[in-house]
């Protein structure tokens, strides 16, 4: 349809009208809540520190600094070594979860995911509990220190270890059985149908796992502020340049810097997505595994093993918080959960959180499904759909921290008419919406694709208004992404740190920053309980959403059913 | 009779692609047309320009007098059935049918009156509180007519609406849809690319080819006078003989001369297609005077079910083949079977020339 060559003026209805109308304003909400603030940045690194442009001088600065430098060095080479251990590791674990019989699959594909309901920080406090100064295991190191790469590394496995298992459990979900029997027919070796069928059939998998843990580990901040010592990143170079020296414009350069390889981790990855036709016709048979003893024990040890581990973790946090004082008196306490001892803010923080949470996920729901929506279902207008496609991509690109750093010099900036924003909790809801804005879009783009594109249509000709289909018909229908991406904003808003470390006031400060803030004062056994308390938390949330899908959703969708 | 809908020069182009090259079309009211062509042919694009869903690049489209060229789909008269029927499947089949009545501001017992009686139309009537996926293909099909007839639509539009149903579903569809439509006396524009659902249906076939017009004529006219060679061939079965027209009503088969009907536009010497249907072909009774008598002998006999499909070679050039169909009663008679040799004649006034 886009290539329609435009002759006729057709008269627009009002639906058409109302749509365009709609899109025009989601693109101004877009530009304002992604595009602007990123120009801000990005003029900000040309300004010294009074405002006045000097051109690239803060960029000759900046690389001309050694110190500065070796952070980005650093950065490259912690995200290199952790993506190489972690895709690896997460093929094998989802490798066995799609492609062997494996028992209660079902629990070990959710133990994977526990490290995506916990803040960054929640391994390295972990891991300063297991082989810390004073750690469990700190012999085990002989001369060496957790504090530095190889901390940041273990660290990072635990933290990209889900992302990348999702993305590759689905690459290896879809297989089309009959190219699998075809090889057996044809007689050839086990080893011989993993190299010419099950690798290059997850070939796209393993490109989009690798470059989206590459991605998340150059820009986690947590992490590296926990577990960090000395060895500097570029994270933490912007938060110290920022929150320690005031120095914005150089905060500003190292966010550039730090952009630019995320951005083109993305532009990789959607150059290569490009060229992935549909594996799956809708002719294929799915694979299902056949039982194989000494396979399936395998990777069953293998997938025990790997969950221990997560589970390790997750439990050093959860001890370390119980512990009256570690590692003198391993009595049991509450103690550490009564947070008003250690931040003026107390379980506020936890409070703010939810708040922002549900928040977000409420606002951001709602704007990303109808926008969606509005996008996909607007007639003609090709441009301006184009400028808000563009926008709802752009996050994707864009670190957290670099994202915060662009609100702070937009929304901030004396002149801005939206400047009663900054530092309220408003911010803090508009910066998360806008930081996940590319995988909601993505979702409801994705479900809406999937209904009749006839709906429309039909409503025009029978004279019903476009949004009371939307209404009544679109939007029940996709009712189960709609939830998803509620529940996506709402775990990511509770365990996000770094997209608005640099956004919150002190009574909005959040539990995922305050976390950050105890564990700077040193106590390290409240910053766990933080922790524990988000995990706890998100997992609830994720876990009521699939109870309800299971039973409320069912009875609310009796028309699903034949 | 009142033109309903004036199509005048319309043409569509993606690209440097045309799908649909100044095609002019009109529709009688309370007619039944069927746009009939091969797959890619423009028959949908022209069915969504005529509606508005997808605008022509250039032309005009009157509707019952009206110019709704502009016009954007809402602000025309049509309803519409897709191939996909595009029920809503989260409303109940009454608040499917009764989906564009809603909006018209009658009261809730009036609208439940007209659902009912629009699902007894269609044949339907208990199905009311039931949801679309509860329905076998072949009653959502129904539904969807429904929904399309509740505001009474001067112009019915319908894509393909039997193609996703099976066989015999859609024998008995076709004449339920039929005898609605007549019933109603709504104008009735139906998209197909199956040849007997429009032979069968229709009271006119627009058949289509490359986004252009071939023929408009009523059923038996397409298929006894086809215009083209391509409608010729697209409808029905049909023997295409190479030959060289020797005089407006004579044409050359293989050295052989053939009486056909004259023809005007074609000059003598041309390169020709002479034409006949398999089911023309005599074979019985041949009188010995009888014009266009070939010797042939059967090369291959098909059973087809009620009839057999012979390929015939003719005795005096191997190159020469015609097929024909032969009735069970005939072939048992004559006692034919491959190797039979036999003597057959092309009727000259069922002979088509084309160039
Ligand atoms: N949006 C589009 N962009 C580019 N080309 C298109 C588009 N829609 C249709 N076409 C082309 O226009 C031609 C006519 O398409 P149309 O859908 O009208 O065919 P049709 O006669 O309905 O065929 P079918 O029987 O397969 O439905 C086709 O060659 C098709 O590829
Ligand atoms: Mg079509």
């Amino acid at each position: 349809m886009s290539l329609a060559v435009p002759g006729l003026k057709v008269g627009l209805s009002r639906d058409d009208l109302m749509m365009r109308a709609g899109v025009v304003v989601l693109a101004g909400v877009l530009l304002v809540m992604v595009g602007l603030p990123l120009w801000a940045l990005l003029a900000k690194g040309f300004e010294d520190r009074d405002g006045k442009f000097i051109g690239l001088a803060n960029y000759v600065s900046y690389f001309s600094t050694p110190a500065l430098f070796q952070s980005a060095l650093n950065s490259l080479q912690v995200a290199s070594v952790t993506t190489v251990i972690v895709v690896p590791l997460a093929f094998v674990y989802a490798y066995a979860l799609t492609r062997t019989v494996l028992p209660m699959r079902w629990l070990f594909q959710g133990i994977s995911l526990i490290p995506i309901f916990a803040p960054s920080l929640l391994p390295g406090i972990a891991l300063i509990y297991l082989f810390g100064t004073q750690g469990f295991f700190k012999a085990l190191l002989g001369d060496g220190s957790i504090y530095g790469i190889d901390g940041i590394v273990i660290a990072q496995v635990f933290y990209c270890f889900p992302h990348a298992t999702l993305i590759l459990t689905t690459a290896l979900a879809t297989a089309d059985a009959r190219l699998y029997e075809a090889a057996d027919v044809l007689g050839a070796s086990r080893r011989r149908v993993f190299f010419t069928v099950t690798l290059p059939g997850a070939k796209y998998g393993l490109i989009s796992a690798a470059l989206v843990v590459f991605t998340l580990v150059m820009t986690d901040f947590g992490i590296a502020k926990v577990i960090g010592g000395n060895f500097n990143v570029l994270a933490t170079d912007v938060y110290k340049k920022v929150i320690g020296q005031q120095d914005f414009s150089m905060g500003a350069v190292v966010g550039m810097v730090l952009l630019a390889p995320a951005a083109l981790a993305f532009l990789v990855d959607r150059l290569v997505q490009r060229k992935q036709v549909a594996l799956l016709t809708a002719r294929a048979v799915p694979l299902v595994p056949r039982p194989k003893f000494a396979r399936d024990l395998f990777f069953t040890l293998f997938c025990l093993l790997v969950s221990a581990a997560i589970l390790a973790i997750l439990g050093m946090a959860i001890w370390g918080s119980l512990i009256k004082y570690w590692p003198y008196n391993l009595g049991l306490t509450l103690d550490n959960y009564d947070f008003a001892k250690f931040d003026s803010n107390g379980w506020d923080s936890y409070w703010n959180s939810v708040r922002m949470a549900l928040g977000a996920a409420v606002f951001g729901t709602v704007l990303m499904f109808t926008g969606a929506w509005l996008n996909e279902k607007t007639r003609g207008f090709g441009m301006m759909r184009g400028v808000v496609q563009l926008l709802a991509f752009l996050p994707m690109a864009v670190p957290g921290l670099v994202l915060g750093l662009g609100y702070i010099f937009f929304f901030n900036a004396p002149n801005n008419p939206l400047n009663f924003l900054y530092a309220t909790m408003g911010i803090l809801v508009l910066n998360t919406v806008a930081h996940f804005y590319t995988v909601g879009h993505l979702t409801a783009t994705t479900a809406l694709k999937q209904i009749d594109p006839e709906f429309e249509a039909v409503s025009a000709s029978l004279k019903v208004p476009i949004w009371k289909t939307f209404v009544r018909v679109t939007a029940p229908i996709c009712l189960p992404a709609i939830l998803d991406i509620a529940i996506y904003l709402f775990v990511n808003a509770m365990t996000t740190v770094s997209s608005v470390i640099f956004l919150y006031a002190p009574d909005t400060k959040l539990a995922s920053v305050a976390a950050v803030n105890i564990e700077e004062a040193g106590t390290t056994a409240a910053a766990a309980a933080l922790c524990v308390v988000i995990v706890l938390t998100s997992a609830a949330v994720k876990a009521a959403h699939l109870i309800a899908d299971r039973f409320l959703f069912a009875r609310l969708q009796v028309w699903r059913r034949r | 009779m009142t033109n309903y809908l004036e199509v005048r020069n319309l043409s569509k182009r993606f690209g440097d692609f045309s799908a649909l090259g100044d095609v002019s079309l009109d529709v009688v009211e309370g007619e039944f047309v069927c746009f009939l062509g091969p797959s890619g042919c423009g028959k949908t694009t022209l069915l969504r320009a005529i509606a508005g869903l997808d605008p022509q690049t250039s032309g005009t489209i009157r509707q019952k007098g009206r110019d709704v060229s502009a016009l954007p789909p809402a602000q025309r008269d049509f309803g519409i059935v897709f191939q996909s029927y595009a029920l809503f499947p989260n409303l109940t089949v009454a608040a499917n049918v009764g989906y564009g009545l809603v909006n018209r501001r009658q009261n809730r017992g009036a609208i439940a009156k007209r659902v009912t009686e629009l699902l007894a139309l269609v044949g339907l009537p208990d199905a009311g509180p039931k949801y679309p996926a509860q329905l076998s293909g072949g009653q959502q099909q129904r539904v969807a007519l429904a929904r399309a007839l509740a505001t009474s639509p001067g112009l019915l539009l319908l894509d393909e609406p039997l193609s996703a149903l099976d066989a015999r579903v859609r024998l008995r569809l076709r004449h339920e849809i039929k005898a609605l439509q007549r019933t109603l006396g709504v104008t009735t524009i139906m998209v197909t690319h199956d040849q007997e659902e429009a032979l069968t249906m229709a009271d006119r076939i627009v058949v289509m080819n490359h986004g252009a017009i071939e023929q408009v004529g009523m059923p038996q006219e397409i298929y006894r006078r086809p215009a083209t060679a391509f409608v010729a061939d697209f409808v029905g079965s049909m023997n295409f003989l190479a030959g060289t027209l020797m005089a407006p009503d004579k044409v050359r088969v293989a050295g052989v001369d053939f009486a056909c009907p004259v023809q005007d536009g074609l000059a003598p010497g041309q390169k020709v297609s002479l034409c006949i249907r398999p089911e023309d072909v005599r074979v019985r009774d041949l009188p010995a005077d009888i014009s266009n008598r070939v010797p042939v002998e059967v090369a291959e006999l098909d059973f087809v079910g009620a009839f057999c499909r012979a390929i015939l070679r003719a005795r005096a050039s191997a190159d020469v083949a015609v097929t024909a169909d032969f009735s069970s009663n005939l072939i048992r008679d004559l006692g034919v079977d491959i190797g039979t040799k036999l003597d057959i004649a092309l009727p000259p006034d069922r002979l088509r020339v084309f160039a």
